[in-house]
């Protein structure tokens, strides 16, 4: 083996990859040109995403009300001082992260469960699979009017169910538990079929090959799903995973149309809290702080997991 | 260890016959080789024996025990593929130790074994690595020492040499020899090319349009050719097929106006006196180019060397031939062609079997 060893060395190779790539950067004439084709992109995204972030961050330090321009009061830290000792928007976080902690996981296990089940080809699978997308395609405040009269306490469905089984029919969206529960239950309905989306596609990536030599190497069926089927498609997974968690963290429009916030304002996520600050109450400034801190934490979660993923594709 | 038997095997997809009533049986330690053109079979009869796809009729037999019924894992085979099929999320190390740990196998002998095999294949330096990381001639290895760690009573080798570089492809090939030696497992390979075949079987089967052509040795199956596909699919360059007739005083070869009566003398009496139609296969390897007047006198149509050997053509009718030009001297590129008696094969010109003295008697 020894003889062939070096024209056979993936460093050798490697190098000469390197080599070829600052040959073509250099023949590229210039970053005038490549900043000319990505200037349209930043230009939108400029106007789209720094302008209002810039703003939002400005109008934090002030004590602000859309309604009353006038008075524009600079105050500091003094709206992120008041938001962080406000025990009630300690409670916001709480239930957010309830919710988003049930949501995420409810939906990847059984996103994954039924992805797994759909990479397999049967008869009927591309009806069931359209079906399965159907809830993805709705209007979230849809959602949660849909599943506002399903859990309606007189006439839903669901209580008369609840009731034809012989137990006592529940006040879902009267009651905070019972309420995160049911708002949970119609976050999920709507975004699995999204896991099973990209869980499908991952799954289907993996080549047979790799299946046939893990049946020859005598791996059973789970231990096959366990250590070939989930770890090559973690990668995609993982990204499913990330847009899940900032999507359900941000998720505001289901809660209005299924609970309005109540009971009181227990199931308040910290966007509801944003949007009923802003355009409630009109506390500008206060919102604005709020919106910050919102961002910030999310921003933070993406990061970590951005890092995880880009160290997860190093590797193949 | 194990002995394989094919019983009457046949593989069907919908209308198509991949495998189409193969026996054949394998002894205990035997190196066999599958040889045949893509399309013949010789993979599916490979994943039938290793369980990958269901025989449509007839059985599988290992050591006599009949394993239709049992999945790819229970059948104790190791199998390498033509692609690789390295798991790229797992190190080199962790791909190799994979069917152990998919058994449950003790950590302690798991180390063992991985000494064992990193030794054999060289592999020290790699263990760490991914397999993305590696050129394909080097996975390949790490898939064989995948596939040898678990001491399989039956190693199947699915054209595991073709995706890699010509260089290193001889190499592989040497190993793999003096590795199945080695280990002295019964081991089932699929190629289509002949020269891996003739260089590592004990016993090629050749096979052809699902069908097995002849089961024999390498040398025989050279020598022996049961028919024209398999004269001619063996050896390289291609074996030369002549339409021969019979004609006063000699054979007539093909269509053109040469008569093969200075070799009448050595030509056995029962090829003049066929009342059938015959061909006359002949190897380049045994015509070649004489000064002397005991040759053929054919126009000679291009003499070229490759490396060390100088081939020359000739046409009969509109057919070019090949030959290879022993003689000392390259200049001299005229000469009549000599055919070697002892090279010469006859074939039924009706069914290509081919036929010797006693067939044709």
């Amino acid at each position: 083996m020894a003889g062939t060893a070096n024209s056979l060395n993936p460093e050798s190779q490697a190098a000469a990859h390197a080599a070829r790539q600052t040959e073509l950067r250099k023949r590229s004439s210039g970053r005038l040109m490549i900043f000319g084709f990505l200037s349209p992109t930043l230009a939108i995204l400029l106007f789209m995403v720094a302008y209002p972030i810039f703003s939002l961050i400005y109008y934090s330090f002030f004590n602000f009300s859309a309604l009353r321009q006038a008075t524009m009061k600079p105050v500091g830290f003094n709206n992120y001082k008041f938001l962080l000792s406000d025990p009630d928007l300690w409670e916001r976080f709480i239930f957010t992260g309830k919710f988003v902690f049930i949501c995420v996981t409810l939906q990847m296990l059984i996103g994954i469960f039924v992805g797994y089940q759909m990479q397999k080809n049967f008869r009927g699978r591309d009806v069931i699979f359209t079906l399965l997308m159907m809830p993805m395609m709705l209007s979230p405040v849809v959602v949660g009017f849909l599943w506002r009269y399903m859990l309606n306490s007189e006439w839903g469905v669901i209580n008369f169910l609840v009731s034809s089984a012989g137990f006592a029919k529940v006040d879902w969206l009267g009651q905070t538990n019972p309420a995160l529960w049911a708002a949970a239950a119609a976050d999920t309905w709507m975004w699995t079929p999204f896991i099973v989306l990209l869980a499908t596609a991952a799954f289907r990536g993996i080549p047979e090959t790799i299946y046939e030599a893990a049946e020859v190497d005598g791996a059973s069926p789970a231990y096959r799903f366990f250590r070939i089927t989930l770890p090559m498609s973690a990668p995609v997974l993982f990204i499913a995973l990330i847009l899940r968690l900032i999507d359900s963290f941000k998720q505001y429009d289901l809660f209005v149309a299924l609970t309005g916030g109540g009971p009181g304002s227990s199931t308040e996520t910290v966007s509801f809290s944003v949007a009923k600050t802003a355009f409630s109450y009109f506390y500008t400034g206060e919102a604005s702080a709020l919106a910050v801190i919102l961002l910030v934490i999310i921003i933070g979660l993406s990061m970590i997991l951005v890092r995880h993923l880009t160290k997860m594709g190093e590797k193949y | 260890m194990a002995e394989i038997t094919l019983k009457n095997l046949s593989v069907r997809f919908g209308a198509f016959n991949a495998v189409d009533d193969v026996s054949l049986t394998v002894k205990n330690g035997e190196f066999v080789v599958y040889l045949g053109p893509s399309g013949c079979g010789k993979t599916t009869t490979l994943r039938c024996i290793a369980g990958l796809v269901k025989a449509s009729s007839g059985d599988v037999l290992f050591d006599g025990v009949r394993v239709n019924e049992l999945s790819a894992s229970e059948r104790n085979i190791a199998m390498v593929f033509q692609f690789v099929s390295l798991y790229p999320h797992l190190s080199i190390k962790e791909n190799i130790v994979f069917p152990l740990k998919a058994r449950g196998v003790a950590k302690a002998q798991i180390a063992r074994k991985l000494d064992w095999v990193t030794e054999i294949f060289k592999l020290g330096d790699e263990l760490a690595r991914y397999p993305s990381a590696l050129p394909p001639g080097a996975r390949q290895k790490v898939a064989l020492a995948r596939a040898v760690i678990r001491e399989p009573a039956v190693l199947l080798l699915d054209e595991p040499l073709s995706a890699i570089d010509e260089q290193f492809r001889e190499e592989m090939r040497w190993e793999l020899g003096h590795l199945q030696r080695q280990l002295g497992v019964t081991t089932i390979y699929v190629t289509h090319d002949q020269r891996e075949a003739m260089s590592l079987a004990d016993r090629i089967v050749l096979m052809n349009n699902s069908r097995i052509v002849q089961v024999s040795e390498p040398d025989r199956m050279f020598f022996e050719p049961i028919d024209v596909f398999a004269g001619q699919f063996i050896g390289s360059p291609s074996m030369n097929l002549i339409d021969l007739a019979p004609v006063e005083g000699g054979l007539k070869l093909g269509d053109g106006d040469v008569t093969l009566t200075a070799l009448r003398d050595r030509l056995p009496a029962w090829a003049l006196s066929s009342k059938r139609p015959l061909k006359l296969g002949v190897r380049p390897l045994n015509v070649h180019l004489t000064d002397d007047a005991d040759g053929v006198a054919i126009p000679v149509d291009d003499v070229f060397s490759v490396g060390r050997e100088r081939f020359f053509s000739f046409r009969i009718g509109d057919t070019i031939h090949q030959g290879v030009d022993k003689r000392r001297s390259p200049s001299s590129s005229g000469g009549s062609v000599h055919f070697d008696p002892a090279g010469l094969l006859f074939f039924d010109a009706a069914t290509g079997r081919r036929v010797d003295a006693e067939v044709a008697a």
